[in-house]
């Protein structure tokens, strides 16, 4: 049982070390924030649209903005222990391979569910959208962020070290993430009250979704990291 | 026959796809053939899951 | 592993043998058979309605389906193939999992390629459409087509080949696993699928039909095999060019230093003479 909360421990270290990083660095809250507001002002441009049109797309153009976003700050987590040779003192600080990577995979999931929250601000001020089910939104909002923190995570680690990493990221994890983004945008659909779809058996594929991507993320991520 | 187009164009697609990758794959394997000294073409002695 | 001064020079210049011409030859044959079947042997789906007496079906646009079917079953043979191997570089670790990984990976991606298209051209004249969002084995087949082309982009990076090759096993593992999670969610997502409209059931799958479809499967197999073989060859070939470009270059830097000068920088202590 003490071995648990060993590792339970050391997870909150590393994911609390990658936070106070992002906390002095701010590079999430600095620019992948106004990046992701940036899209869906975009979206607001490209579609021309009225309120109507965009309280319609909004779950689906929310999601697009935090895929994309997420990538951002997943190569930023990835790239924290690039310098410095600090990517081998973690290696040789004896912190077991599963929590180092459900650690960044929590630390990317905080910084992700701050964006959704500020996202879904943006949703009702830009796009005119009204909540009408704030419990499905959380829990499919918390849902949808652990399977994209977890997939970000090990495809981060896993495009990391390679020549041309940044290109190769969204290539390889968006096709993996597409049953979350379905998902996901008919999670929100239910909760905005744009669409008659069951949202809550829509969070529970999430669940699955978020459950398998990170056990195989923890699984895979130690014959990543042992080069 | 109807929608001869089509017809023409899937199995067109389908058969010059596939024999353009088989040209470019015989081609290859020439090429690479030529660089490559015997003493280190192992596959045919190494066949199999547990070969080195 | 011996280095010699000089390397002799390949005396075989190609990746065929006896077993692989045969087995080309026996397909190309047997695609003419398919194609006589296909074409001329077996009839168009024609329909007639029950009540308006309007002729219905598929026409001549079922042709399309004798090579359609077999690739896409044959895509998932690649696809499998690729993962048992990808499994194999995780736990074995030999190259012969690896090179069997990207081969089977780089034909199954062809032949992925080749399901969207036939099928699209398909869908055209019986579904009146190019392309139909919400049907999963449509959307199932893409997200599996973006995922391995995703996973031939990775290995196309320069790198330690070792570890591109687990991360490679990576991809391929999880772009597996996913595929059902895919799968379901589409599924949910419209409730229906135009698949499902026109299936094989629904074909008057008479001997002669069913017979051509069978052969087209053999024949879509041997192909498989045949692009897989010289595939892995190539790619075993790969691993050897540079294994003997590396051997190649440490016997010439060898060669441009006296043998004694060599044992004297290494510390082997010799008569100073």
């Amino acid at each position: 049982m003490s071995a648990l909360r060993v590792v339970l421990r050391d997870i909150r270290l590393v994911a609390a070390r990658d936070l106070r990083i992002e906390a002095r660095a701010r590079v999430v809250v600095d620019q992948v924030l106004p990046f992701a507001v940036l899209v869906l002002v975009l979206f607001g441009f490209a579609l021309d649209a009225d309120h109507r049109t965009l309280r319609t797309f909004a779950p689906g153009l929310f999601w697009v903005a935090v895929l994309l976003s997420a990538l951002l700050a997943v190569q930023r987590s990835a790239t924290l222990d690039a310098a410095d040779g600090t990517g081998d003192a973690l290696r040789m600080s004896g912190l077991p391979p599963v929590a180092r990577y459900l650690g960044r995979a929590a630390a990317v999931l905080v910084q992700l569910l701050v964006l959704e929250a500020v996202l879904v601000g943006g949703l009702v001020v830009l796009y005119g959208v009204s909540v009408e089910d704030w419990l499905l939104l959380g829990v499919a909002g918390l849902v949808a962020g652990v399977a994209v923190a977890a997939a970000g995570t090990l495809y981060g680690a896993l495009a990391l070290g390679l020549g041309a990493r940044d290109t190769l990221l969204p290539v390889l994890v968006l096709p993996v993430l597409a049953p979350v983004l379905i998902g996901a945008t008919r999670a929100f659909d239910d909760a905005l009250g744009s669409a008659a779809v069951d949202g809550w058996a829509w969070t529970g594929l999430l669940a699955i979704a978020a459950l398998v991507l990170t056990v195989v993320g923890a699984s895979a991520h130690g014959a990543l990291v042992e080069d | 026959m109807t929608h001869v187009g089509y017809l023409i164009a899937g199995w067109g697609i389908t058969l010059g796809t596939l024999g353009i990758y088989a040209f470019r794959l015989v081609r290859r394997g020439r090429n690479l053939s030529a660089r490559v000294p015997d003493a280190h073409r192992r596959w045919l002695e190494d066949q199999g899951p547990n070969g080195a | 592993m011996t280095v010699e001064p000089t390397i002799a020079a390949s005396t075989r210049d190609n990746t065929g043998s006896r077993g692989s011409r045969l087995l080309g030859a026996a397909t190309i044959v047997g695609l003419g058979v398919l194609g006589v079947l296909a074409f001329v042997l077996t009839d168009a789906d024609v329909r007639i309605h029950p009540t308006t007496g309007e002729e219905f079906g598929q026409f001549d646009a079922v042709r399309l389906l004798y090579v359609h079917v077999p690739l896409a079953v044959m895509t998932y043979v690649a696809f499998g193939l690729c993962a048992v191997a990808s499994l194999g570089v995780l736990i074995r670790r030999t190259p012969w999992w690896d090179v069997t990984a990207h081969a089977a990976a780089e034909v199954g991606t062809v032949f992925c390629g080749l399901v969207l298209v036939t099928g699209s051209i398909w869908g055209r004249p019986v579904w009146n459409t190019w392309w139909e969002w919400g049907d999963v084995r449509l959307m199932t087949t893409l997200v599996l087509f973006l995922m391995f082309a995703g996973y031939l982009a990775l290995r196309r990076t320069t790198g330690d080949p070792r570890s591109v090759s687990r991360r490679a096993a990576v991809v391929a593992l999880v772009a597996v696993l996913d595929i059902p999670l895919v799968n379901r969610s589409v599924e949910w997502w419209e409730n229906r699928t135009l698949h499902q409209q026109s299936t094989l059931n629904d074909l008057k799958i008479e001997d002669l039909t069913l017979f051509t479809l069978m052969l087209g499967f053999l024949m879509m197999g041997m192909v498989l095999a045949w692009l897989l073989l010289h595939r892995f060859r190539v790619g075993w070939l790969e691993r050897a060019a540079l294994d003997h470009a590396v051997a190649a270059a440490i016997a010439e830097r060898r060669a441009e230093t006296p043998d004694a000068e060599v044992r004297r920088s290494v510390g082997e202590t010799e008569d100073r003479s």
